[in-house]
């Protein structure tokens, strides 16, 4: 837990300064106006675009640097735990859950929302939960057929379905 | 404008059937989301709202969406005291303090007097807010009528401050929060002067291998509250739920029937001190902007037990110490509407959500809604009053159902938000760049919240950014660049001095701390 709280708050530092750098930055239209340019009051007293996120994040910077000095002193429960920051269990939990949702957005990119939601059910319900086939099948399936309705049919929002797009033509004509 | 007609017409505009029925099924998703471990009122407003464009489109009116969302948020103040009593785990953050005496009561087989002195208790404490509300609003609308750009920035300092000074959390972590979602609610293009603000297209500009998979025009939308909001609420929070409660938990019996109901409902008067208190005293802190249900109900069963003559019982299975609590967080979330409405601040994260669910639908959200969109503030006013007994009733009645629901394995639960979270998100933009951008604050929401940062500041960050930078800067427009105008106007002034007091409360605390400690040692 010390050592991730220091990593955080060196990431957290690092970020700030990077917005900072960032929001310096001029309009890309001119390229006449320097960097760091809009960051104060111009002529007319008005401050600039960059003004707001510059000095937000110089403050987020200076509690970054605020959270460094309490793990120094150890005044801040995660720099006096002893405990991991994360055990066994959480990277096992984050591995497969995590991962389990990043492989599910990148199905639904691939084989579009419906095929995605299934497959996602089916691996969390069934190799996850270790519910039986039966309940994981009859949620995996009727969970993509429900948002279907809701959806595609009555919301007319319809959800991308990737290369399982020509499947669905002939729904389409049935109920759209 | 009379307050009393105005409020009988709301009212009869909510019992509208379509109305009414949106109260109730918004109660019934309430108290589930509020009982389930894990999700609370934040979660299902935040995770829900994008499904309301639908009632939208149906209704054609900004009321019912909002009237069920609002349902939604009274439903789980509700719902939170069923598995705090039940389980020993609070089923929302709001009712924690909940906990303390009814789980002990529980433990001693009295979970159903436990279960009715919670249902009725928070009954009371709506019903005390509502009129309260109902009294308060529409002269404090028409006092910030008056308020300009100076104010309307020094009330926003004021809910940052108060998140500062009154939020409990580690100080630093809470103003990176803060900082960090007023920086992200920058991302875009700036309105006033229409230049392109810290769009993260360049950085991957290195790698021109990843042009074609990764799409980072989608920053030039700028970093839509929805997608920060069901991240956080829908993601993170169910990772972290599904990390904590890694062992079984195990469940009280509760055998409610009508009989139990009646013999609990005549012990109730016992009760009365910790309701009352939790009636009044949640209502004021709820008021104050950014605080909200959790430190209301934490403070009246505090208050309630200092005042107490037998303070030894509470922690044992004292119906005061349930009452205070329940009265207090459905207090607290009505008066946690009461600057959302009128100021435009919401004074909790899911009246934060509220808020911009409002101006999704199309709404300008302050003190011009009372004098401008009648037809909308009265019907919603009289859906506090109808969802009150609505909840109770459905609440008492179906206990048992709730009971059953509890039941529901988590990894049933866990997928079917991850999947709700995916989709709402997608349906409110339909864009995947955003579904991508939730999952990713999800996680990194996870891992700050192991550390301690809290992530509240953060979701209402977004949500004030947009009010906040414009007002302080046509404030210093206004100016000619001094800073003096939040200090020397008549109403700004005493605001920004509070928020100032507020902001340098913590170190105050320090320094007395440190002379205390001192003095006793010498």
């Amino acid at each position: 837990m010390r050592v991730a709280e220091l990593v955080t708050a060196i990431v957290l530092a690092l970020l700030s300064v990077y917005l900072m750098w960032k929001s310096g930055e001029g309009p890309s239209w001119d390229p006449t106006i320097a960097r760091f340019d809009n960051i104060g009051f111009d002529e007319t007293g008005a401050p600039g675009s960059g003004f707001w996120p510059f000095w937000l994040s110089l403050v987020m910077f200076f509690s970054s640097i605020w959270v460094m000095v309490n793990w120094w002193k150890r005044t801040s429960p995660p720099s006096q735990s002893d405990q991991p920051y994360m055990d066994g269990y959480s990277w096992k939990m984050m591995l497969l859950v995590g991962g389990g949702l990043f492989a599910f957005l990148g199905l639904i990119e691939w084989l579009g929302f419906y095929a995605g939601i299934f497959l996602f059910l089916v691996y969390y319900l069934r190799f996850l939960g270790r519910h039986t086939w039966r309940r994981t099948l009859l949620i995996a399936v009727l969970t993509p057929v429900f948002c279907f309705f809701f959806f595609d049919v009555a919301m007319r929002i319809v959800l991308p379905k990737g290369i399982t797009e020509p499947l669905f033509l002939p729904l389409y004509d049935i109920f759209l | 404008m009379e307050v009393i007609p105005s409020l009988v017409d709301g009212i009869f505009q909510a019992l509208m059937p379509i109305n009414l029925g949106l109260c109730v099924v918004g109660v019934v998703v309430g108290l589930f989301v509020g009982a389930m471990p894990g999700l609370g009122s934040v979660n299902g407003v935040a995770i829900l709202l994008p499904f309301t464009f639908v009632i939208q489109d149906l209704t054609g009116s900004a009321t019912s969406p909002m009237i069920f969302l609002a349902a939604i948020y009274y439903g789980a103040m509700y719902g939170g005291a069923i598995s705090s009593i039940t389980l020993g785990i609070p089923g929302a953050s709001t009712a924690v303090a909940t906990t303390f005496d009814g789980r002990p009561l529980a433990l001693q087989g009295k979970a159903e007097l436990a279960l009715v002195t919670a249902a009725i208790a928070s009954f009371i404490g709506a019903t005390v807010a509502n009129v309260f509300f109902t009294a308060f609003a529409p002269p404090l609308a028409s006092v910030a009528l008056k308020f300009g750009n100076p104010e309307i920035f020094a009330l926003m300092l004021l809910a940052f401050s108060t998140f500062i000074g009154l939020g409990g959390d580690d100080i630093p972590k809470t103003i990176i929060s803060i900082a960090l979602g007023l920086v992200l609610a920058t991302v875009g293009f700036d309105i006033i002067t229409g230049e392109p603000r810290l769009q993260f297209g360049d950085p991957l500009d290195l790698f021109p291998a990843t042009a074609d998979w990764i799409d980072t025009t989608g920053f030039s939308h700028g970093i839509r509250f929805l997608v920060l909001a069901i991240g956080v609420y829908g993601i993170g929070e169910m990772i972290w739920t599904i990390n904590s409660t890694r062992g079984e938990v195990t469940m009280t019996e509760a055998n409610v029937n009508f009989r139990s109901v009646m013999s609990a409902i005549k012990k109730f008067p016992q009760a009365w001190k910790g309701t009352t208190i939790g009636s009044f005293l949640g209502f004021f802190v709820g008021i104050l902007p950014a605080a909200g249900a959790t430190p209301g109900s934490l403070m009246s069963y505090g208050v309630t037990k200092m005042v107490s003559k037998d303070k030894d019982s509470y922690g044992k299975g004292n119906v005061n110490g349930v009452a205070a609590p329940e009265a207090a967080n459905n207090s607290a979330s009505t008066g946690a509407m009461l600057p959302m409405m009128t100021l435009g601040i919401p004074g909790s994260p899911t009246t934060a959500v509220l808020l911009a669910g409002m101006v999704i639908w199309g709404l300008q959200p302050g003190p011009l809604l009372f004098s401008e969109q009648p037809d909308f503030v009265w019907p919603l006013i009289g859906s506090f009053y109808v969802s009150n007994l609505v909840a109770v009733l459905v609440n008492l009645a179906f206990i048992p159902i709730f009971l059953w629901m509890l039941r529901m394995p988590f990894t049933i639960l866990a997928p079917m938000i991850f999947v709700l979270s995916v989709i709402g998100t997608y349906a409110a933009y339909q864009n995947m760049f955003d579904v991508w951008l939730m999952l990713i604050f999800g996680i990194g929401a996870y891992l700050l919240r192991i550390l301690d940062y809290p992530l509240a500041p953060a979701v209402l960050a977004i949500v004030l950014g947009p009010i906040a930078e414009p007002t302080m800067r046509q404030s210093l427009l206004l100016s000619d660049g001094s800073f003096a105008i939040f200090f020397n106007r008549p109403i700004a002034g005493p605001i920004t001095v509070i928020a100032i007091i507020l902001l340098f409360l913590p170190l105050a605390k320090v320094i007395w701390d440190k002379t205390r400690g001192k003095t006793s040692v010498a």
